[in-house]
């Protein structure tokens, strides 16, 4: 998938995370500022480049400011980052690349 | 679960959240509402509607809801965002979804028609997404029947939607809903007349517990089979007064069990405590015992 | 060497009888002898102790490098003693300093600086939070820090494991003589439950007030007895932080099932009849169970004896309703569990020793019947951690969360399963705050779990339809949601340690890598 402008998606809130995708040459770039990120930050890094996999995406820049959230959370909010860059809006492809 | 089953499962409380809100669709089904209501609609902003699909389509295809049923609120059909939602909703496999502003039978079929799209690109089974629609006009209550009957083999039952409803019918809130009372009664009789389940509106007022409860009285004593909800800490009043007394439980297992003593025998009208009884009590007997075990106090062995 | 708790204890600590924990009672019945301050005679006429300033009390106590200064935390985060008091001490050039405190708070995010330069050597409190327990988790400090439980803390002074030299004392009102109130003022705390050990076994004691009332100042919480000085400040705290406002049950809607389900707990269990005791702590669903115990305790038609610990509105207002016959308070919270000590003659203040000493003939807490703490983490083995975040960084407080789990016959623990993606339900805690042969019943929001060693308990809530699970279930519900944790990077060293209440050790933290 073609990124073609910044896009931000979820929020500051508790268990919530914000996902910052910036097109950027150079392959993936994963910045990740968590309150877990202890014990998670790793776990964090690891679902972002998967979820941009699943969308064919090898470059970006994406910033996570992550508030605890759920796997679950992390994916959605990278999608939806993905899919405002992209500039696409309707017609995903659940169960395909979105999995 | 048949689809039969499906439709007719017990439904006193369908709480609502938000499914843009990542805290709450994690794990709603703790508080035991018998259906969980996720929102794309008026509880999502209007740029956040893509956010929202993305959060609950991950949250359908990863919780483990635990037999709480899971219906998704889409939004109506004069936005540009109702066919994406039932897209999301099939592909995520949630139980059904709620039409928001159903007015006429051609709704429910337009509705229906992108459901069957939908079910077929996403490879599910045709006909296991269920609806329900939400009736919010006068318009949509005086074709409460035509919107029940339109689609029997998905259709879960109608709710009304007091906001837009008593908007719609130049009034607003008062405690003894008087001003709503044409519009749940009306519903009422064309849900029982369809055979489909019939739900009443939300209460806003968390902190009015008496006003709730007088409410929730009142809408058992009609006939409802349950409410929506926006707060946890509604549920348990809704079990609480929904539940049957004891006697009603007794009575209850008494019919069913001469029934099937009877039944056996081949015996079709029989007597229980005087009582003339037929197959015409079983279901609401049966439904007594099944509200008795959902509200945790039947200890007998039906 | 291992403990009773399957912790690593470094052989080096173990010096001086320092022993590892071996278990709740180990000690019970043992006979030591007290320590006993040094205190100056004075037969000699005098009119007053009041002197112009901190400074001219730390020059008149003769003060010196390598002493030990204590404060308690009734001021809580509105407390402006201890920076004040720490300020002159540095500004004068001592160094070496160890701050014995019965607890610290984010307000003592100052002190953080005077760790990094080396002049506060020595930490020994309950609570460490903020700055302080951050430059505490990345090594700064030279000597580790040692965490006790408030019971604890008496315990170390009593049988001279602490030793203070001088005992600052922030006071809402006093006389010229030193006789110290935690009522009245502007910085009205209600008690100064926490500063009595402090008075009777510190060597120099001065009372510092912001409100010099008229001799004699009574009745007293610190007696004039016990105190070389006086000296007024402008401002002794921020009144506002001191007490907050009347706490108020949570709406949270996950805190009010748990707090149901505590109460359900309550009503299931034997200790549930005419005139039980009860503590909660100042938690979310801790207080919020209050609120469900009320109709319970009415179907019931049962009152409690008393309530005791740290005190807010939903005690006295059982208290008031005449649900409880008296509350034991050793801390107030919020404005009206202050108003209430001042003017309900059944609400008592008690000292710390009272309440939760191990070392005296039997404090209240050994006669509790039930108490709801609150956790950070809880283990497979029900052990407990309320001191380290799940960054491993120090911050939080034992507080009487040791002791009253100890002494009471029913020790519920109430936690969500989750916060937000960390699980309070895990295999082992970071750092064991209460043994788990103290608790006995788990509840979350995800179900009910019962120690093993209580099936008279189960046995009790199985004829209940509370949501009955094991502790192992609930820690396997919530990897599942959250993913297993990486384990934190601690280094070798060992930078505070967890005393049991019985002097024992029960943990240790290590340092930790502050977080790129």
């Amino acid at each position: 998938m073609l990124l073609k402008q910044p896009a931000i998606a979820g929020t500051l809130e508790s268990s919530d995370v914000q996902v910052t995708i910036t097109p950027q040459d150079g392959g993936v770039k994963v910045e990740v500022d968590s309150t877990v990120k202890a014990q998670y930050g790793r776990h964090i890094e690891e679902c972002v480049r998967e979820t941009l996999g699943n969308l064919n995406i090898d470059n970006a820049l994406v910033k996570v400011v992550d508030q605890g959230a759920l796997e679950c959370t992390i994916k959605a909010r990278v999608e939806c980052a993905a899919f405002r860059s992209a500039q696409v809006e309707d017609n995903y492809p659940w169960g395909g690349a979105i999995k | 679960m048949s689809n039969e089953r499906r439709l007719k499962r017990l439904r006193r409380t369908m709480m609502f959240l938000s499914a843009q809100r990542p805290g709450l669709i994690k794990d709603a089904y703790i508080y035991g509402a018998d259906s969980l209501m996720i929102d794309l609609e008026d509880a999502v902003a209007e740029n956040q509607k893509d956010s929202a699909r993305f959060s609950l389509y991950n949250a359908l295809k990863t919780v483990d809801y635990r037999g709480t049923e899971v219906i998704v609120r889409i939004n109506a059909l004069d936005t540009p965002h109702w066919q994406e939602d039932i897209r999301v909703v099939v592909a995520g496999g949630a139980d059904g979804l709620r039409i928001a502003k159903c007015e006429t039978k051609q709704d429910v079929f337009t509705i229906v028609e992108a459901i069957e799209k939908a079910e077929e690109e996403f490879g599910r089974e045709p006909g296991s997404t269920l609806i329900m629609a939400a009736l919010e006009s006068p318009l949509a209550i005086l074709n409460a029947y035509e919107i029940c009957t339109a689609c029997p083999e998905r259709m879960i039952g109608v709710a009304i939607s007091g906001g837009d409803y008593r908007k719609t019918m130049g009034t607003k809130y008062y405690p003894d809903g008087y001003e709503i009372f044409a519009g749940r009664a009306n519903m009422l009789v064309a849900a029982r007349a369809a055979g489909v389940q019939c739900f009443d509106t939300v209460f806003t007022n968390l902190d009015d517990e008496e006003g709730f409860r007088k409410e929730v009285q009142l809408i058992k004593e009609m006939g409802f089979d349950g409410k929506s909800l926006i707060s946890p800490r509604q549920i348990a009043i809704v079990h609480e007064i929904f539940a049957p007394t004891e006697k009603e439980i007794r009575d209850a297992e008494k019919i069913v069990r001469a029934w099937r003593e009877n039944e056996a025998k081949g015996v079709g009208v029989f007597t229980v405590d005087g009582k003339m009884i037929d197959i015409a009590f079983i279901p609401g007997a049966e439904r007594v015992i099944e509200m008795a075990k959902a509200s945790g106090i039947y200890e007998g062995d039906l | 060497m291992k403990n009773a708790v399957n912790r690593e204890i470094p052989d080096e600590l173990l010096v001086n009888g320092r022993e590892v924990f071996q278990g709740s009672n180990y000690r019970d019945g043992i006979r030591y002898q007290k320590a006993a301050p040094k205190v100056r005679m004075r037969t000699s006429q005098l009119d007053s102790k009041v002197l112009p300033s901190i400074v001219d009390a730390i020059k008149a106590v003769e003060f010196k490098d390598g002493m030990t200064v204590s404060f308690h935390h009734h001021f809580r985060n509105g407390d402006y003693i201890v920076n004040m008091v720490m300020e002159e001490i540095v500004k004068m050039g001592f160094k070496d300093i160890t701050i014995a405190a019965s607890s610290l708070g984010t307000s003592h995010d100052p002190i953080a600086e005077y760790i990094e330069q080396g002049i506060v050597t020595g930490i020994q409190t309950s609570g460490i939070r903020g700055k302080m327990g951050e430059v505490v988790s990345f090594g700064k400090l030279k000597t580790p820090a040692i965490l006790r439980s408030h019971g604890g803390r008496v315990r170390a002074i009593e049988q001279g494991e602490v030793h203070i030299d001088v005992a600052f004392i922030g006071a809402p009102t006093s006389d010229c003589y030193g006789n110290a109130s935690g009522k009245g003022g502007k910085s009205d705390c209600g008690v100064l439950a926490y500063a009595d050990v402090d008075a009777k076994y510190a060597d120099n004691v001065v009372v510092i007030t912001d409100t010099l009332v008229d001799f004699p100042n009574f009745p007293a919480s610190i007696e004039a007895v016990d105190v070389d000085y006086v000296v007024v400040v402008d401002e002794i705290g921020d009144a506002s932080k001191i007490a907050s406002a009347a706490a108020r049950f949570s709406r949270d809607p996950r805190d009010l099932l748990m707090a149901e389900y505590c109460a359900k707990v309550i009503e299931a269990t034997p200790y549930f009849k005419q005139g039980f005791s009860f503590q909660t702590g100042a938690g979310g669903p801790s207080l919020a169970a209050n609120r469900y115990l009320e109709p319970i305790l009415r179907k019931h038609n049962i009152t409690m004896s008393w309530i005791c610990g740290g005190i807010s509105a939903p005690a006295v207002d059982l208290l008031n309703k005449g649900l409880c016959e008296c509350i034991v308070d050793t801390q107030d919270f919020d404005t009206v569990g202050v108003a209430s000590v001042h003017t309900n003659p059944k609400h008592f203040e008690i000292s710390t020793s009272q309440y939760a000493s191990p070392s005296n003939k039997s404090a209240f807490v050994n006669k509790l019947d039930y108490v709801i703490l609150a956790a950070l983490e809880i283990d497979v083995d029900f052990n407990v951690n309320v001191i380290t975040g799940s960054d491993g960084v120090l911050r939080g407080a034992p507080g009487g969360h040791p002791d009253t789990a100890a002494g009471a016959k029913c020790c519920i623990i109430v936690t969500p399963l989750l916060r937000g993606r960390m699980a309070t339900v895990c295999d082992s805690v970071v750092t064991v705050t209460t043994p788990g042969e103290c608790v006995d019943i788990l509840v979350t929001d995800y179900g009910i779990a019962v120690n093993p060693k209580r099936p008279d308990l189960l046995e009790a809530l199985q004829k209940t339809k509370l949501p009955l699970t094991t502790i192992e279930e609930l820690r396997d519900i919530a990897y599942s949601i959250v993913g297993a944790p990486d384990p934190l990077p601690f280094k070798d060293r060992v930078v505070a340690i967890l005393e049991a209440r019985d002097g024992t050790i029960l943990d240790v933290v290590r340092e930790i890598e502050p977080l790129k």
